[in-house]
């Protein structure tokens, strides 16, 4: 493919560049890390330094999974964020192939009118939306949670979703319909394996928020059996002491399942173009 | 893609209902449940105060469910409007929990066996404007002063200070000797400024209570000297803040303090208890100094957190129980020396065992004890005064503003809204 | 509202049969999205038109519109919170993007060892909890601590270093670089994206005329990846309009010191929810967020209408 032909000053230079702006991204992150492994008052006193066997301590991770069910957060954060993921781009790139694909009355306005989510913060609708869940019955159940990231993270996938599939090659779509394919199977079986890429970013776009909030488990299900672990790790934030030991183990903790989560879908994005089904 | 997506979808399907019977199936006893700020206090309701509760009350189950202070006025103002608050409501003082109290969130409290255990003082943080109804159980006030490493004041040589030219004079040796940051207080996070600063020092020069009740009866003004002179007197704290000090945040400060490096905190008695844990020092404090020597000195004492019913709970009448259990001598002493700093209201006198909450304690016997003077009454308007005080201090310590102006815009605020009864 | 448009579908007189699957395709985003979304948004934006007024809801019209651009202070809050988000959002556009489109620029170059390593290493920031971001910068940008202090020691430079949080001057560029920092991986990902979507025939046949390096990226690539860093402009301008959390997390929610990085968010969150002994005030709030919508939405628009529109699309 690639005549690999770059020469190594350029090379090097590029790899200046990336480890340079690689160290800036990471910096900050390893601080956090180390530093959930100090004690409270070497983390203050000597915050760039590694631990030390004086200095180290778990206690941090004691109390985190000591306090409450943490096992149980992490479970309840997955479901949350696989599901909603899920809907999502299911629902999403249907949507986004009937608007990028079909001339129909409406369309243009249709595609404004989901896109309106993303113009006003759904945090406005609190009240309207806790009153909906405490009639349908769903206060203090994840499906709550799942219905508002669902929601919530539509307008954005459709929008991003509808413009990458207006590359997708006409000429492909014509000689499945020709071939007698249905509508259903063009979009599942030749056009959503060609917007994998798309798919995986959305993906990855929808997870960030729906992981790292803390307003809906709060509002929608702070029940014990129901808490998310970024709820769970606001515990230990309190009025006048905040146990930093705790808090910066529990967020630790919790960025493990979101970079493993976005390991996969980035694995997804590179695979799909590299297939070379389209090309 | 498609089958995983499928796989997910199923396992979810699966799991949601599974959520539902789960929360489905807790409602046999009379359980509980307490909405509070107070995160800091898990350990102790789960550990000694419901413990007790519960031993006198079997059948009534209660939980603590504790949040981040700064999400809690929404979150309970969300949950309360959508009906699925918890049964007791942690109530801010004054105009908060007043507000809810007229939007019919909270119960009235008149005729619970116990509330007379309070006197009307300790009430008035959570009694109409009227005084006639009480709508929230008093739990606990809080006391402002300073805190004092004893190891640094021995190894300066230095006295207690009792009036202000001996306070700054305390200062600057501190300043000289270089050895320890004299104060350790910062402005980013604005709220120590006001509460700390000005609320803390202010009452000595607006004489507590007259001043208060003068400015909510239009007799003085914010730009009045006795208002404007607490400012002049922060201004002057600037150059003993440790470097940086516009970017030092709240717990930047107690750190500082906690870890030995700084000789003087500007406090809330609500610093006593994570000090004691913190410092491996000797800690002492002292009342905020006078102007000259033999002036009546004046303190902070501010009522900061009750209890109240939800109007709407489920089960109003375990709630009841529990609320005049919290009324009782047995509660009051059980979180009085739980939470040294948060001190009782309750009418009975408390035995605590902290020293240091002895001795902030102690100076309600020879000081005027008054509350913040944005809390009632001037406080329930727009712009929220509390808030402007917040802003202002900050700006008046980091010298971006002069203590006139500071005391103009606030009053300016005020009067865009308030008008004093005739 | 849509489903005046797809029955319409079935009236307009068209060659092919009803389209069902259009409405099956739509249906449930339509659905979910409606009901938990728009409806109670409309339920909360109807509140800026009414206000308490004797202790009973009202409606008052445009009345809160000319409260909050008519009253002295609400109107110069809300000016302030504009400016200083339109600060913000000129940093993200000045700093994130081309920073973002240099990135996955150097990645995409076929034959680069380790891209897959720094391309996530570089998204991990957006991958953080707020929590985690403002901590671990104020203990970097803390004047007692000291990571950033000694760190500028370091290279020499401990004279330039201040406050930067604490100071009116400059604590907005450093909030606002502070998100920069995180979000950094959004413009990234979505222009690798893009670039990889760039076929190599393409490629070869621009090496083939001589067209290398640098010219090659600006004269073939650029061209090709302006639809993204269309979506990606938008995507900024919508986000930083919103942003809310991280402001929050750094400088609380007064957005200090003395309100200078107070941004609409922000205000907003303050009037419609309160904020210690500030009580909210629902209906200031809805009209708040009511001309926040209108500004993203003239913005979306633009783009949709103006931008988007003028924009070749290649399919490959």
């Amino acid at each position: 493919m690639s005549k690999a032909r770059s020469a190594p000053v350029r090379a090097a230079f590029i790899h200046l560049a990336l480890i340079a702006y690689t160290l800036v991204a990471l910096f900050p992150v390893f601080l956090t890390l180390v530093n959930s492994f100090k004690s409270r008052s070497a983390i203050f006193s000597q915050p760039m330094a590694l631990p030390t066997p004086s200095t180290f301590s778990l206690i941090g991770y004691q109390t985190v999974l000591s306090q409450g069910n943490f096992v149980g957060y992490f479970q309840n954060s997955l479901i949350v964020t696989v599901a909603s993921i899920a809907l999502v781009l299911l629902f999403g790139a249907m949507a986004a192939f009937a608007l990028s694909e079909y001339r129909f009355r409406g369309n243009t306005l249709m595609g404004l009118y989901l896109a309106l989510g993303i113009m006003i913060p759904i945090r406005l609708g609190t009240v309207a939306i806790l009153q909906g869940m405490v009639a349908a019955g769903l206060v203090n159940t994840l499906t709550s949670l799942i219905l508002v990231y669902t929601a919530q993270g539509l307008p954005l996938a459709i929008f991003i979703l509808s413009e990458f599939m207006r590359t997708v090659s006409d000429d492909l779509k014509s000689a499945g319909r020709i071939d007698g394919l249905s509508e259903y199977a063009i979009f599942f079986r030749l056009v959503l394996p060609l917007v994998r890429p798309a798919m995986a970013t959305v993906a990855v776009f929808t997870m960030i928020p729906i992981w790292n909030d803390l307003w809906f488990p709060l509002i929608l299900a702070p029940g014990e059996g129901t808490k998310t672990v970024t709820l769970g790790a606001q515990m230990f934030i309190g009025q006048f002491v905040t146990n930093w030991n705790a808090v910066l183990s529990a967020l630790s903790l919790a960025i493990l399942p979101v970079m493993v989560l976005y390991v996969i879908f980035s694995r997804q994005l590179i695979r799909g173009i590299t297939s070379g089904a389209v090309k | 893609m498609t089958r995983i997506l499928k796989s997910i979808l199923f396992a979810t399907t699966v799991l949601a209902p599974a959520g539902l019977v789960a929360t489905g199936a807790s409602a046999q006893t009379a359980t509980l449940t307490i909405e509070s700020w107070r995160n800091d206090d898990l350990p102790i309701w789960q550990q000694k105060i419901i413990p007790a509760f519960e031993a006198k009350n079997p059948g009534i189950k209660v939980t603590f469910a504790p949040m981040a202070p700064t999400e809690y006025n929404s979150a309970v103002n969300a949950k309360l409007e959508a009906g699925t608050a918890g049964d007791l409501i942690t109530c801010r003082p004054f105009d908060l929990s007043l507000a809810m109290f007229q939007k019919g969130q909270l119960a009235p409290l008149n005729d619970l066996p116990g509330i007379s255990n309070f006197s009307d003082v300790g009430k008035s943080a959570w009694t109409t404007d009227d005084g006639k109804t009480t709508f929230c159980v008093p739990m606990a006030s809080v006391i402002h002063g300073f805190i004092y490493n004893k190891k640094a004041f021995a190894d300066a040589g230095v006295q207690i200070p009792k009036t202000e030219d001996e306070f700054f004079a305390v200062l600057e040796k501190f300043k000289k000797d270089g050895k320890y940051i004299p104060l350790a207080m910062g402005t980013k996070d604005q709220w120590e400024s006001a509460t700390m600063g000005y609320y803390n020092i202010g009452p000595n020069y607006w004489k507590g209570e007259d001043g208060r009740k003068a400015l909510i009866a239009g007799k003085e003004k914010l730009t009045d000297a006795d208002w404007v002179e607490p400012y002049k007197t922060l201004a002057k704290w600037k150059p003993y803040l440790g470097d940086g000090f516009e970017a030092q945040t709240y717990p930047d400060s107690q750190n500082l303090f906690t870890l030995g490096r700084a000789a003087i905190y500007p406090a809330g008695s609500w610093e006593i208890a994570p000090f004691k844990a913190q410092a491996d020092f000797e800690m002492g404090a002292f009342p905020p100094p006078v102007k000259k020597a033999g002036d009546t000195c004046y303190i902070s004492d501010h009522n900061d957190i009750g209890i109240g019913l939800n109007a709407k709970g489920k089960n109003l009448e375990a709630a009841k129980k529990f609320l005049s259990w919290v009324a009782s001598p047995e509660f009051a002493d059980l979180y009085a020396n739980a939470a040294p700093g948060f001190f009782s209201l309750n009418s009975t006198p408390v035995k605590m065992q902290d020293a240091l909450a002895q001795e902030f304690v102690s100076w309600r016997q020879n000081c005027k004890q008054t509350i913040r003077p944005s809390a009632a009454i001037v406080g329930r308007g727009q712009p929220n005064l509390d808030l402007e005080m917040w802003r202002v201090s900050a700006n008046v310590i980091n010298g971006t503003q002069t203590p006139e102006q500071a005391a103009a815009e606030t009053q300016k605020g005020l009067d865009s809204w308030y008008k004093p009864a005739k | 509202m849509s489903d005046t448009e797809i029955t319409d579908i079935e009236t307009v007189p068209v060659k092919r049969p009803i389209r069902w699957h259009i409405a099956v395709f739509l249906a449930p985003a339509f659905l979910v999205y409606t009901a938990v979304m728009i409806l109670p948004l409309i339920e909360t934006l109807r509140l800026s038109l009414f206000n308490i007024v004797e202790g009973q809801l009202a409606f008052v019209g445009f009345n809160n519109f000319k409260t909050l651009f008519g009253d002295p202070r609400l109107s110069a809050d809300f000016w302030n919170a504009l400016r200083n988000n339109v600060v913000f959002f000129i940093i993200h556009m000045l700093v994130q993007n081309p920073v973002g489109i240099a990135i996955a620029a150097m990645l995409s170059l076929p034959g680069l060892r380790f891209a897959a390593f720094y391309r996530s290493a570089i998204f991990v920031p957006t991958l953080l909890s707020f929590v985690i971001v403002g901590f671990i910068w104020k203990l970097i940008l803390s004047p007692i601590w000291g990571i950033a202090p000694s760190l500028m020691d370091l290279v020499g430079l401990k004279w330039a270093f201040a406050p930067w949080l604490g100071k009116a001057e400059t604590a907005l560029i450093a909030v606002s670089l502070i998100s920069v920092w995180q979000y950094v991986g959004i413009p990234m990902m979505l222009i690798y994206a893009a670039l990889l979507n760039i076929p190599d025939e393409v490629l070869e046949a621009a090496e083939c005329d001589g067209i290398t390096g640098w010219s090659q990226f600006w004269k073939i690539k650029l061209p090709l990846i302006l639809p993204s860093i269309g979506i990606v402009s938008v995507l900024t301008f919508v986000g930083n309009f919103n942003a809310f959390d991280l402001i929050y997390t750094v400088q609380g929610a007064l957005a200090g010191p003395n309100g200078s990085t107070d941004i609409l968010g922000t205000l907003l969150y303050r009037t419609f929810f309160g904020f210690q002994n500030q009580m909210g005030d629902r209906s200031m709030g809805a009209t708040i967020a009511a001309v926040m919508f209108l500004i993203i939405l003239a913005g979306v628009a633009l783009y949709l209408f103006v931008i988007q529109r003028r924009m070749r699309r290649y399919q490959f």
